[in-house]
């Protein structure tokens, strides 16, 4: 095992003392392309197993970010490490234990797809003797033995994602390194993508980049939102969702008769706030926030059938991660200084 | 060396794929022969005349070799920048140039292996010019050394003209433009000692010992000549030099 590089973390310090491994690390990356800012201060970590979303607006600075740790460019400032070692210092050492998918599949369209990861094998440093086991692997792996004879030019979009694929797990790396894997793929592919990937974890770490919301929340265990080149929040999924909201929404629907029920809602203790949602044949809608962490659902449901009222609907209004990515984006934006 | 041979052998499968393999080598072979049997027939001429008035034996090296040799270093100073113009820009246009530049293997290994690809292709246009050659032997015989001398020089001027159109394929992701540009320049070299006659001394000089073409007349005669061979390597080196400074450069410039 290579050496693990530590250094305070200012974006998220997980527990790393109970056998948790840094695999990357990116540290106050910043890559200006002449006078644009693609990257700014972007910074972030990766546990070994972990699939890491990388999720942001078209032109976020997502393979800008990609790029810079997979060695293909050095960024303006900063550091990015790959299982300990510097992309920049030790491109060799970090190359060796990566895989990347750029965003299109890297193939030469006139060899076959065996011929191909057969140079890729090569290229990425794979013994003779092993070659030929590693191609059948990362072919069967990647389920694209049917069209090895095929030349790489003729292939579908579906096929030539997936030998991509085939090609970036060639050298069986630490770090696999994905862009918009998914881009393109029919419904179908989409899925069967997503779980090879799903798949991949464990034995690799992964980064897969998206601007698909839901992929994220079906793939990925943790997510970097980046816009405008700097990351905007870092976090599950799941802690997403709850840490923007500061404070709970219920979604309430009270037959009261044509009364209004937004007073005797006030009194529940908890809520915070009852806003008047919609009104639908005498029938009511409240959204009603309460305190962060209480449980205000018995209590409203108590407060209206006390008075005597039919509470036809209640339910927790949770944000999706839509909203939650347009939020930090269009937050982040309105605080966007004019930079010369 | 396994990464360069890797990539050269990638290079040259790439040549042999498409059509451009066929081409160079078939119509460098077409023109070749061309040459071969026009100067044969004119060297048939002149022998039968210097034997009808006793001026004896033509050299058949001065009178047929030498001008074939020279002949040949014209037609691949138009064809090996056809050769060289896909070398790096096809792959920054497919994008397969992230697939080098995220291997584990160094710009000199990239640059070194895609320069081997090129020779190699070039080596066999060679080989097939030697099948018009070896007919001269079959029926004269003409001194094996200055057949080798020239063939010598053709390969080092050739891989002076394969370092000059990496560099350029390495510049831009547009075939045309490298293959312009790596024309133009090779023929610049070529004529830059026209102007060494209006020249003065020591211009003169200077004029003289850049043209690329010159360097070759003595590998023609039968010479090798430290000189020459310090030009055409140090040429090779600087080109290929250059490319992988251009190769590492615009990873910087993004």
């Amino acid at each position: 095992m290579p050496r693990q590089h530590r250094s305070p973390d200012p974006v998220a310090p997980a527990g790393r003392s109970n056998g948790v491994v840094t695999v990357i690390e990116v540290q106050h990356v910043t890559k200006h392309y002449g006078r644009v800012t693609a990257v700014d201060d972007v910074s972030f970590r990766v546990e070994r197993g972990e699939i890491l979303g990388f999720l942001g607006p078209n032109g976020a600075g997502k393979t800008t970010t990609m790029r810079i740790l997979t060695g293909y460019m050095p960024p303006t400032q900063g550091k990015a490490l790959v299982a300990g070692f510097d992309v920049l210092e030790q491109p060799l050492e970090a190359k060796r234990r990566t895989g990347y998918l750029p965003e299109s599949p890297p193939l030469y369209p006139e060899m076959t797809v065996r011929q191909y990861l057969g140079f890729v094998a090569k290229l990425k440093g794979v013994a003779a003797a092993e070659r030929k086991k590693r191609v059948a692997w990362a072919m069967e792996r990647t389920r694209v033995a049917d069209v090895a004879d095929r030349h790489c030019g003729k292939l579908s979009k579906g096929y030539r994602q997936r030998v991509g694929l085939a090609q970036a797990i060639m050298h069986n790396p630490d770090v696999l390194i994905l862009d918009e894997p998914t881009a393109g793929l029919d419904p179908k592919q989409i899925l069967e993508t997503r779980d090879l990937i799903k798949g991949l974890a464990g034995e690799h770490t992964v980064i897969l980049s998206t601007h698909i919301l839901p992929e994220v929340a079906q793939t990925c265990q943790r997510v970097v939102i980046i816009n405008k080149g700097r990351v905007v929040a870092v976090d599950t999924p799941d802690n997403l969702t709850a840490r923007l909201k500061g404070a709970e929404t219920m979604y309430l629907q009270v037959d009261a008769g044509g009364a209004d029920a937004a007073a005797a809602l006030r009194q529940v203790p908890g809520v915070i706030r009852v806003q008047a949602a919609d009104t639908r044949n005498g029938v009511a809608g409240y959204e009603v926030e309460s305190e962060r962490g209480r449980d205000v659902r018995r209590q409203l449901a108590g407060a209206v059938v006390g008075q005597g009222w039919g509470l036809l609907e209640l339910r927790p209004l949770r944000m999706s991660l839509e909203e939650i990515f347009l939020q930090l984006t269009t937050e982040e934006s309105s605080q966007e200084v004019p930079r010369a | 060396m396994r990464n360069v041979l890797a990539i050269a052998g990638r290079e040259v499968r790439a040549y042999f794929a498409s059509p451009i393999a066929y081409f160079v080598v078939g119509l460098f072979a077409l023109l070749f022969g061309w040459f071969f049997s026009t100067i044969l027939a004119f060297f048939a001429d002149r022998s039968m005349q210097m034997g009808q008035f006793g001026g004896g034996a033509v050299n058949v090296n001065q009178m047929m070799i030498r001008p074939l040799m020279l002949n040949a270093s014209v037609v691949i100073l138009f064809f090996l920048p056809m050769i060289t113009m896909r070398t790096f820009a096809e792959e920054k246009r497919s994008g397969t140039y992230e697939l080098l530049l995220t291997s584990p293997v160094t710009d000199a290994q990239i640059v070194l292996g895609k320069f081997l690809g090129a020779l190699a292709l070039y080596a066999l246009m060679l080989l097939v010019s030697l099948l018009s050659v070896a007919l001269l032997f079959l029926y004269g015989n003409p001194e094996w050394k200055p057949v080798a001398t020239s063939y010598l020089g053709l390969l080092l001027m050739g891989g002076s003209f394969i370092s000059l159109g990496l560099f350029f394929s390495s510049l831009t992701r547009n075939q045309i433009v490298a293959v312009v540009l790596t024309f133009a320049t090779l023929l610049m070299l070529w004529v830059i000692n026209w102007a060494a006659d209006s020249a003065g001394p020591a211009m003169r000089t200077v004029l003289n010992a850049l043209s690329i073409t010159d360097h070759f007349d003595d590998f023609s005669k039968g010479v090798i000549d430290t000189k020459h061979l310090v030009y055409y390597l140090s040429f090779i080196t600087f080109g290929l030099f250059l490319t992988a400074k251009s190769v590492d450069s615009e990873r910087w410039r993004g």
